[in-house]
């Protein structure tokens, strides 16, 4: 090996759009997000995935982006928080999330809100505990979780009732 | 990050042949253990082989009646696995208990297991880490040991083995397929792991190259078994464990006819407690009984200062979940 350390190239789909790149195989996935693609609504929280802030769905199920390398995304596909609103409407939960003012300061939002989604498509009617249980992996320093967690209750009984 | 190398392999002896020839190579599969370090600075390999896109991802049937676990089956798909829930709930329960639904959506049966200790001196490269840095010095040892073993240790490392998922494994019997440079091998995920001894450097008995590609459960437990996983923990979710305990037990008329016992947090591997299910054998119900089992594992018990509150919380635990699991009645196993 020299000095010249490979460059890999990935297909990705991001909000549902193709990208080809060259990437160094170092980069993480939320780099390539925010840094490469612009897409700064994912943001990085402590970087040594214990917060979820970072939270985005690779092929439709909740990753940590900073335990992520970007080649490994190759070939698959990424959901952002900026991707989930659909022509100008907000997502379920992210229209939960409002009206429960589930945010102090704001920054694990968008975590939250992905993996909220991530587990409701896992256990639609899930109880409190089950909520609590479900977000273990997503820290709100300003500790507002009781508003998250009636967020996700809400926005789980509005798809019920919808259905 | 230190820069590095990455390929993709597309066989599985060719994931060997490419890590087998670089001394700087290693694996890659979720990489929720892996990426950190990378970023920590703990490792610095030169090549990455990625290995997800190997077809190690099914779960199937034994011929006699076991599973066959795919390298790459992730985590919650495991947990989630409806054979899994019926028939191995403990391994389930294991898998539910460890990280986040994150992180079990990314890492790997093989990666769980393979996973490195969590110790903070061990993750910290300021600090001494015969781990980490062979001959350095163990910074754990005279110091923060809340999370350290108390089984096993040596006088160069008091770490522990992190996983939920292994301990259930071993108190199944699981064995874990290995490819390595000269074919492959079969071993009791038991035997797998390590003790520190003189090379704490060293996790487990793989050889540099080696792949785990499947890991290999016995038939279920059957009719008349009742199992459990019970992990305590300083937090009720998300945080490893003090100690943990994967246990099993078969009933007949009052007497412990057969049990399983593992126990998590308390040594550098997955720990087997053979010497409480030696005494356990016949033994009548109760829990004169199960402090007596508890205690005969318990003897060789070598706390240091700081977590000598691990050898009566190992020993309370295991009571209470063989208290728990012959108390019950009905069909659960």
């Amino acid at each position: 090996m020299g000095l010249a350390w490979g460059m890999t190239r990935i297909s990705v789909s991001v909000d549902g759009i193709a990208y080809v790149d060259e990437v160094e195989p170092r980069m993480l996935l939320v780099h390539y997000l925010r840094d490469r693609l612009g897409k700064t609504g994912t943001v990085v929280g402590c970087d040594t995935s214990n917060c979820g802030s970072c939270t985005v769905h690779l092929d439709g199920r909740s990753v940590k982006s900073c335990a992520v390398l970007a080649v490994q995304a190759d070939g698959h596909e990424v959901i952002t928080i900026e991707g989930i609103a659909k022509d100008g409407e907000l997502h379920p939960m992210q229209r939960a999330f409002h009206e429960s003012h589930a945010l102090q300061c704001g920054y694990c939002t968008p975590g939250m809100i992905m993996q909220s989604i991530d587990l409701l498509a896992a256990n639609p009617d899930p109880t409190e505990a089950d909520v609590r249980e479900g977000l273990e992996g997503n820290l709100c320093r300003c500790t507002g979780y009781h508003n998250i967690v009636k967020a996700v209750l809400t926005a789980a009984a509005d798809a019920k009732a919808a259905r | 990050m230190k820069p590095f190398d990455y390929q993709r392999a597309t066989t599985p002896d060719g994931a060997v042949a490419l890590v087998s020839d670089r001394p700087g190579a290693v694996y890659l599969a979720g990489g929720t253990n892996l990426v950190d370090h990378l970023r920590l600075g703990i490792v610095g390999p030169d090549l990455l082989v990625d290995v997800n896109r190997l077809p190690l991802d099914e779960v199937g049937a034994t011929e006699d009646g076991g599973l066959r676990i795919g390298a790459n089956v992730r985590n919650s798909d495991l947990a989630a696995h409806p054979a899994i829930r019926r028939d191995y709930p403990m391994l389930a329960q294991a898998l539910l208990a460890g990280a986040s639904g994150q992180i079990r959506n990314a890492a790997t049966t093989a990666g769980n297991l393979l996973q490195r200790t969590r110790c903070v001196y061990f993750q910290d490269v300021t600090t001494p880490c015969n781990k980490r840095d062979p001959g350095s010095g163990c910074t754990a040892i005279g110091g923060y040991t809340r999370y350290h073993a108390i089984l096993g240790a040596s006088e160069h490392c008091i770490a522990v083995h992190p996983s939920d998922m292994a301990v259930a494994m071993v108190a199944l019997d699981a064995t874990v397929a290995v490819l390595g440079r000269n074919g492959e091998r079969s071993i009791p995920v038991e035997e797998l792991h390590r003790l520190p001894g003189d090379h704490p450097e060293r996790d487990t008995v793989l050889e540099h190259g080696d792949l785990i590609t499947a890991v290999v459960l016995p038939p279920p437990l059957g009719a008349g078994w009742r199992c459990t996983y019970r992990k305590v923990r300083d937090r009720a979710s998300y945080a490893f464990a003090l100690v943990s305990v994967a246990a099993a037990i078969r009933v007949e008329d009052g007497r412990v006819a057969d049990s399983r016992i593992s126990l998590g947090g308390v040594a550098h591997k997955p720990w087997r407690a053979v010497k409480a299910e030696d005494a356990l054998r016949g033994a009548v119900v109760g829990d004169e009984s199960f402090a007596a089992a508890a205690g005969a594992e318990l003897a060789a018990a070598s706390p240091v200062e700081g977590n000598e509150f691990k050898v009566p919380m190992a020993r309370r635990t295991i009571v209470s979940v063989l208290r728990e699991l012959a108390g019950q009645s009905g069909e659960s196993r």
